[in-house]
């Protein structure tokens, strides 16, 4: 398990440039094949990267706060559905950007109260919170909608495939850039310092407070973004479509699976994830829970740090053979 | 004036005073110690002064400045570093990184990231961790991580350091290193205060002693002075020949 943190660090400059510059390679490469399939792939295959994409979303911006700082929010599924509402309800008012620029403001601003009332909790205390959250929303719009405007459910303006393909897209590369900088940053180093001892981060200088607050909005905002963007391809939302808790405990299952020690952990989780459950449910309509159990249960047990622990430890052992000899 | 003041400082755990009513002054350049028996709210007292519990009563100075109601975060970078009974390193995090986030955060000014690897390098040389820098801290020694809870502390600027038990659980040659270690601390202009049990240590570092039984403060002076009261031997100290280790 300590592979990856106790092997060496190779400073020499040649094998960090190229490490950098494939990277960077891959990347564009991936982003020009991205940008470029709805014109040549199929309908179905722009469906369904644009749902990998927004997965892949929810679970880095999860992984920008609950990540480093071990509090594990299961409030996902409140900050996407705060979006999704937002949609329906300025869907045909403001012009498509506005809306979901606004669709991640009220998430954020939401992420902002809850997390200057909550932050001080700790462990458990702070999940139980987060999951009441979510249903909370969900009953008091309930609530609202029956007693006060008297509807239930809402009809969202709809946009075509290629436009929601390409507006998902954008929220991806902002969110993985965003949770670059921040990891790169000492901002990163203090969260990470948060999750490791916040009271002695507290007593370093760091203000743990207003990181922890700042963080969870910021991770909030993408998370609203997202939403904003589904609720176009819904048609029709109801509360309970909006706030499904399993958009809480997907990105946290797609975290663990992905590994969250690097940045690509959770983009990989999330990509194979989503893939993998969609294959299944076509392939094996009847079995496709049993199957999915059975490898979500056998990649907990053996992979530890998910798929990035799985990577570093075949690089590291094809790195000892290619260098045995010496 | 003194660098640090506290009146009256009064703090309770539920009924029971932990500390009370204790007034203590610090001057400038000077090495303090803090001693007493066990529960007598010695730790207490210094989670007072770096604001991770707030007092009941009384007022605490540092320089001049109120700082009685003041956060964690705010103290440090004003200039009061600690470091832990427990020891409190981020574990997962390389020497280097650790002390990094105290030239990063812990200091009013803030510095470009070349800058503040460059003054950590220079701290981790100082305490004599140059070697581990790109170690992660849970694999140090207790002794090196010790030094390097010193070191992060050092790395915010401090111009009062408070020790808290940095020699418990060292051996005779790491007692003496750490001795050297807070010496050299004190070369460089730092206040110090410290929480010992080595009273070989406290004997020989301190100027003055501050004597705590029972959250109050039982007697205060020169090593020699505190030393040689009946009061002190009686809860603390024990009988003449368990006195010290000289």
């Amino acid at each position: 398990m300590d592979i990856p943190s106790a092997a060496p660090r190779d400073f020499s400059a040649t094998n960090f440039l190229s490490r950098k510059s494939f990277v960077i390679g891959l990347s564009v490469i991936a982003l020009l094949l991205l940008s470029t399939s709805p014109f040549y792939a199929s309908r179905y295959t722009v469906v369904l990267l644009t749902t990998i994409f927004m997965y892949i979303v929810l679970t880095v911006s999860w992984t920008l706060f609950s990540g480093p700082t071990g509090y594990v929010s299961l409030a996902p599924a409140a900050f996407f559905g705060a979006g999704v509402y937002t949609s329906a309800l300025m869907g045909f008012v403001l012009p498509l950007p506005a809306i979901i620029v606004l669709g991640g403001l009220v998430s954020s601003c939401l992420a902002l109260v809850v997390g200057a009332l909550t932050l001080r909790l700790r462990g458990i205390y702070f999940v139980m919170f987060t999951f009441g959250l979510v249903e909370l929303l969900l009953h008091f719009i309930l609530w609202w909608e029956v007693n006060i405007t008297g509807t239930t459910g809402r009809v969202v303006p709809t946009l075509d495939n290629t436009t929601v393909y390409y507006l998902m897209l954008s929220i991806l590369v902002a969110v993985i850039l965003t949770a670059y900088f921040i990891k790169k940053s000492r901002f990163g180093l203090a969260l990470q310092s948060i999750g490791e001892c916040e009271e002695a981060a507290a007593h370093t200088g760091v203000h743990v407070t207003a990181l922890k607050v700042t963080t969870f909005a910021v991770s909030a905002f993408f998370m609203g973004t997202a939403g904003a963007v589904m609720a176009t391809r819904w048609t029709y939302i109801d509360p309970r479509i909006a706030f499904n808790l399993t958009l809480s405990f997907l990105p946290v299952l797609m975290a663990i699976f992905g590994g969250m020690g690097q940045l690509y952990g959770p983009i990989l989780g999330a990509a194979i994830f989503t893939y993998l459950e969609e294959f299944l449910i076509t392939r094996f309509p009847y079995y496709y829970m049993l199957i999915f159990g059975i490898i979500m249960v056998i990649s907990i047990l053996y992979l530890s740090d998910g798929l990035v622990g799985l990577v570093q430890k075949l690089w590291n052992r094809s790195w000892r053979v290619k260098h045995a000899d010496t | 004036m003194p660098i640090l003041e506290g009146k009256e400082v009064t703090k309770y755990f539920g009924g029971l005073a932990a500390v009370s009513r204790v007034d203590f002054s610090v001057e400038q350049g000077q090495v303090v110690g803090l001693i007493g028996p066990n529960g007598a709210g010695k730790t207490t007292l210094f989670n007072l002064i770096s604001a991770a519990l707030k007092p009941k009563s009384g007022s605490i100075k540092f320089k001049g400045t109120d700082i009685t109601d003041l956060t964690p975060y705010k103290i440090c970078r004003m200039g009061v570093a600690r470091t832990f009974q427990t020891v409190k390193v981020f574990p997962k995090m390389e020497a280097i990184d650790n002390v990094m986030l105290g030239s990063f955060f812990g200091v009013l000014r803030g510095m470009s990231s070349s800058e503040a690897f460059g003054r950590a390098s220079e701290i981790l040389e100082f305490v004599g961790l140059e070697e581990a820098k790109a170690t992660p801290a849970k694999d140090l020694t207790l002794s090196n991580q010790k030094r390097l809870e010193v070191a992060r502390a050092l790395a915010t600027n401090p111009e009062l350091l408070l020790l808290d038990e940095i020699m418990a659980g060292l051996n005779q040659t790491e007692v003496a290193q750490a001795m050297d270690l807070i010496t050299r601390i004190r070369e460089k202009g730092i206040t110090i205060i410290m929480i010992e049990h080595v009273m070989r240590a406290i004997m020989s570092l301190c100027d003055r002693i501050i004597v705590l039984h029972h959250g109050r403060k039982l007697a205060e002076g020169t090593p020699q002075e505190v030393a040689s009261s009946e009061q002190v031997i009686r809860v603390y100290l024990g009988e003449k020949r368990h006195a010290g280790s000289k």
